[in-house]
């Protein structure tokens, strides 16, 4: 195996580019390295990213928030900008892993390894980020995070692009985000269900409304169906029910080493119901 | 057979600077163990899960079975040994002896780098950020109560 550390974003494009069939981009290493060692992986040359140091970063601007692909998923979860804008991102990036993991894995490296329980896809869906993509002597791509995952460990990036940046919108000041996460214990859980709201209020009704799963379909993903019953209704004890039962229609899970499809499914609507009250209450209902 | 290659790095390990050579897919923690002599750096699970090879890059705690022995090439690792030695130990040190929180002592270089770290940034923690704080490090004696309490009683006797 070789090991290739570019220092700029161009030459890491240009290595990428030359050795895409066996090459294999390390940055964090927490996924990388962990599947070397059970040799799921056997790259002939390791393409460290670590080294881009200005790809690290978390910007406020007057109407998105950006955040490098390196930064990590500690920064992220420490960052004043996004705990006032984006919560429930912070929140999220919190619940990875646990702290020594969290100051090496990086939020593309979250993105990229497209774990169907990725747990930064399921704020990163309800905040409609887009994921900023480059490679070599091509214009930058724009690829909306719904229609960024394949499946299992699959994602639309060709093996010559890498991902530089995640933009969002900023969210309007008054809308509410919550998110939740059942794993089998505290720390270094694998989420069994994720599920993530966002939901911006008007006259007492649902403006809008963004829901996301994670870890009950082969990618995550968002549950268009439940948002178009919350938007422009006064939300009820009875719609949340309504939702509770219409989110089974969005979910795919399957049973595995963490649970049961059952056990999935059941949990999906429980924890949407308790993310709904909680969004919806406080003199809002 | 074609050799594998190695390559040249160069690290501080508790203030001392060392060169070895790695290959390409080798760990900080294989290289701290086999080539540097740090044995006081453990191997657990080998992949993130347990925190006995916790260390300090750069002052973060990080697990040296998923950082690349060349990703640390030029930077400071602290281990163990350097937060402390037997002539002059580290309060979270003298306090994790006083209060029995070493049993087999397999987790506990781990544990104290994860303390120390989260002191570091936060001098005060209350129990709940102990505890999230040492929540990559697993105590297989499962003798936890006594790491939080000698860690809470570190905290105070550095004020």
């Amino acid at each position: 195996m070789e090991y290739l550390a570019p220092n700029s974003l161009k030459d890491a494009l240009i290595l990428l580019k030359k050795w895409r069939s066996r090459g294999e981009l390390i940055a964090g290493g927490t996924n990388v390295i962990p599947a070397m060692r059970a040799k799921a992986i056997k790259p002939q040359i390791l393409i460290d990213l670590s080294h881009l140091k200005n790809l690290s970063y978390i910007r406020e601007e007057e109407k998105n928030i950006r955040i490098g692909a390196l930064t990590s998923v500690s920064e992220i979860a420490s960052s004043k900008v996004i705990q006032k804008n984006a919560a429930i991102l912070a929140e999220a990036a919190r619940q990875i892993g646990n702290p020594l993991v969290r100051n090496r894995a990086t939020i593309a490296g979250n993105l990229a390894d497209a774990s169907p329980a990725a747990d930064s896809a399921v704020p990163l869906l309800v905040l409609e980020a887009r994921i900023i993509v480059e490679k070599h002597k091509g214009k930058p791509k724009q690829i909306p995070i719904n229609e960024f995952f394949m499946g299992p460990n699959k994602t639309v990036l060709k093996r010559d692009e890498l991902i530089r940046e995640i933009v969002f919108p900023k969210p309007v000041p008054s809308s509410r985000m919550v998110y939740s996460k059942l794993g089998l214990r505290n720390a270094m859980a694998i989420s069994v269900v994720g599920v993530g709201v966002l939901a911006e209020m008007k006259n007492g009704k649902c403006n809008r409304a963004r829901i996301a799963v994670g870890a009950v379909a082969p990618t995550p993903r968002r549950a268009h169906g439940v948002e178009n019953l919350l938007e422009g209704q006064a939300v009820t004890e009875e719609l949340i029910d309504q939702c509770c039962e219409a989110i089974q229609k969005e979910i795919q899970p399957i049973t595995d080493v963490r649970a049961t499809l059952e056990y999935r499914r059941s949990m999906t609507s429980v924890l949407l119901k308790r993310l709904l009250q909680q969004v919806f209450s406080q003199g809002h209902v | 057979m074609k050799k594998k290659r190695t390559y040249p790095i160069q690290l501080k390990v508790n203030g001392e600077l060392k060169r070895t050579e790695v290959y390409a897919g080798e760990t900080l923690l294989y290289a701290l163990r086999e080539k540097l002599d740090h044995t006081e750096v453990k191997e657990g699970c080998g992949k993130g899960d347990c925190g006995a090879c916790a260390v300090l890059l750069n002052g973060k705690a990080v697990n040296a079975c998923l950082t690349l022995a060349l990703q640390a090439d030029g930077q400071e690792v602290v281990t163990i040994q350097g937060i402390g030695t037997p002539e002059r130990p580290h309060p979270l040190q003298t306090s994790f002896v006083k209060h029995g929180a070493i049993q087999c002592g397999f987790c506990t270089a781990g544990m104290i780098v994860s303390a120390k770290a989260l002191l570091d940034r936060n001098p005060h923690p209350t129990k709940q950020e102990i505890k999230e704080g040492i929540s990559g490090n697993l105590c297989r004696c499962t003798g936890y109560k006594k790491i939080v309490e000698a860690i809470e009683d570190a905290a105070l006797k550095m004020k």
